[in-house]
């Protein structure tokens, strides 16, 4: 276990290094959120989910639903060093012609399951692929990740009723707690705590952990397996930015590409 | 005369699909006894799925459903399925071509006493709006139990607009409803009328009471508003005067549509009927048509304004 988190660890830094430099490369996106969910992401697809990068569309594999889309930079650096496409293919994001849009989207690029961006869809949609599940007698799971500020939509609660009231225990929701969103801090933008209370009213079984903790993520999702008869929100307080002094809780990198030398300080810190 | 809702012979062709094909699967948003789709979850209890009054989680989840290989049919009425879920329809269903199909009942003015709030007379125009998105509106019962098997084998999102009350019957299950392809009801040489919905038996109503009065009109059902069948469009301009009617606002819809056309090939005298960029309000249906101008004897007097008669 100790060999898997010091590759896990090694793979997350070359995770946050892909995503500064193609953030930098593109000149725009968000570096924040993105950096927030690295721990999470990873931990889910270099050793949770079950996958074949040779077949993205295989029936059986676990889905992953990236709700907060605009961490799309995440994403696609994972989705690149687990194999679904050729690394140097990261240095084209935001670019015309680009399988790698600005928020991220299926038809272009094979292993995005859900074309996200417009926030808040997410947990529905995940909803539909467990309900899909349990029809088919398939045992994938599904993982939804969701931004803290996403959870100010309205849709988020609908989904999160309806996941409860189907029983999806085979949906686990992820909450990339970072505490910031564009205009500020989430709790003084609209608060949407206490997160934990409400998922719980709503009929869901509740962790908090680390979100930067690989130990605690790795032990969480594998607790979520066994609840049975509901759903499991994992609530992964995190470091907006985290991994890069500089960006570490700065409301201002949720939407911001680093200069060319800010690009060079933050990989010389990832080094 | 024999009559059935458009709403009606959705709900009973779904249970018709559904024992074809078991990937088919339904989701209401607490209508399912007004949208018809009880039928369906009366004998597939589990492949339907009440989502509650809560129409984002309705188009989110059918998404989610068709991503995993389903062949979702997601009901509600019109004016929340391309309204309130409008987001969920353009960004969830519309942009990654999700396999989703639309069947939003109560649409226009027909829903009556409910009133404007739920009358939707511009779903029309935002669903034609929506790359991707095909739009179909049945004029009656047989062609909306054709539209549903064709909405199901035919891949990508689809928007069916359907009615409340019970509208007579045009088609026999002789008629081959075809995506894209308009169906001339009537040949005419002196006038054309393309109508959709309710409107079509209204435009048969005005062409008969116009062969009365000498003038020769064609009418032409127009039920896929998108993709509009352009050589219907060309060959009914080739009488020199189009006449369109819809349950709908002018604003975007048939009419413009079929504007689009012409006024970029062959522009010929036009003349819309449909509700004039105003809201409905309560009342019986048969009211309402009349007084936001939506009748045979508006279409026939627009023909005869076309062709230069004084009535």
């Amino acid at each position: 276990m100790e060999k898997d988190w010091q590759t896990l660890t090694a793979t997350a830094r070359q995770i946050r290094r892909d995503i500064v430099r193609m953030v930098g490369a593109a000149g725009s996106g968000h570096p924040g959120g993105s950096l927030s969910a690295v721990e999470i992401v990873t931990a889910l697809y270099f050793k949770v989910m079950r996958l074949d990068p040779e077949r993205p569309d295989w029936p059986e594999r676990d889905r992953f639903v990236l709700s907060k889309g605009h961490a799309a930079p995440v994403l696609y650096a994972a989705l690149a060093e687990r194999g679904f496409f050729a690394v140097d293919k990261l240095d084209t994001l935001r670019q015309l012609g680009s399988p790698l849009q600005g928020h991220p989207d299926r038809k272009a690029l094979p292993g995005v399951e859900v074309s996200t961006g417009s926030l808040g869809h997410g947990l529905a949609v995940a909803n539909g692929m467990a309900l899909a599940g349990r029809l088919d007698g398939r045992d994938y799971r599904v993982y939804v990740l969701l931004g803290d500020g996403e959870l100010e939509e309205g849709m988020v609660w609908e989904g999160a009723m309806a996941a409860a009231h189907y029983r999806l225990d085979n949906l686990t929701a992820i909450v990339d707690h970072n505490h910031l969103q564009i205009d500020g801090r989430v709790e003084e933008v609209m608060s949407p705590e206490p997160v934990a209370d409400k998922f719980r009213a709503f009929g869901w079984e509740v962790q908090t952990i680390d979100g930067h903790d690989f130990g605690q993520i790795l032990d969480a999702l594998e607790r979520t397996r066994e609840v049975k008869g509901k759903p499991t929100v994992i609530i992964a307080e995190t470091i907006k930015g985290k991994g890069v002094s500089f960006m570490e809780n700065q409301a201002g990198w949720h939407g911001k590409a680093p200069k060319p030398e800010e690009v060079e300080k933050a990989l010389a810190e990832l080094a | 005369m024999t009559k059935i809702a458009t709403r009606e012979a959705y709900g009973r062709a779904l249970v018709e699909l559904g024992r074809q094909n078991s990937q088919v699967v339904v989701l209401d948003a607490d209508l399912s006894k007004s949208t018809m789709t009880h039928y369906f979850a009366r004998e597939f209890p589990e492949r339907f799925f009440n989502m509650g009054i809560a129409e984002q989680s309705l188009m989110a989840t059918a998404a989610g459903l068709a991503l995993s290989g389903k062949i979702p049919f997601a009901s509600t009425f019109a004016v929340f399925a391309a309204g309130r879920a409008y987001d969920q329809v353009r960004n969830g269903i519309a942009y990654p071509k999700v396999n989703v199909k639309i069947a939003a009942t109560h649409a226009g003015l027909t829903v009556g006493e409910d009133g404007a709030s739920h009358q939707a007379v511009e779903d029309v125009t935002l669903m034609r709006a929506i790359p991707n998105m095909t739009v179909i509106v049945p004029a009656d019962g047989e062609e909306t139990r054709q539209a549903v098997f064709a909405a199901a084998a035919q891949q990508g999102p689809v928007y069916l607009r359907l009615g409340r009350p019970a509208v007579p019957v045009i088609y026999n299950g002789d008629y081959r409803f075809q995506i894209g392809r308009a169906h001339t009801l009537r040949q005419g040489k002196d006038a054309a009328v393309l109508a959709c919905g309710v409107m079509v038996h209204e435009a048969l109503r005005a062409a008969e009471e116009l062969a009365a009065a000498g003038l020769d009109v064609m009418v032409v059902n127009m039920s896929t508003i998108k993709p509009l069948d352009r050589e219907a469009v060309l060959a009914a301009a080739a009488t020199g005067a189009v006449v369109t009617a819809e349950e709908h606002t002018v604003i975007g819809g048939l009419g413009s549509a079929v504007a689009e056309v012409l006024a970029t090939t062959k522009p010929v005298p036009m003349a819309m009927i449909g509700i004039r960029d105003t809201f409905g309000e309560s009342g019986k249906p048969d009211e309402l048509m009349a007084k936001y101008g939506l009748t045979a004897a508006d279409i026939v007097a627009a023909v005869k304004g076309l062709k230069g008669w004084v009535s």
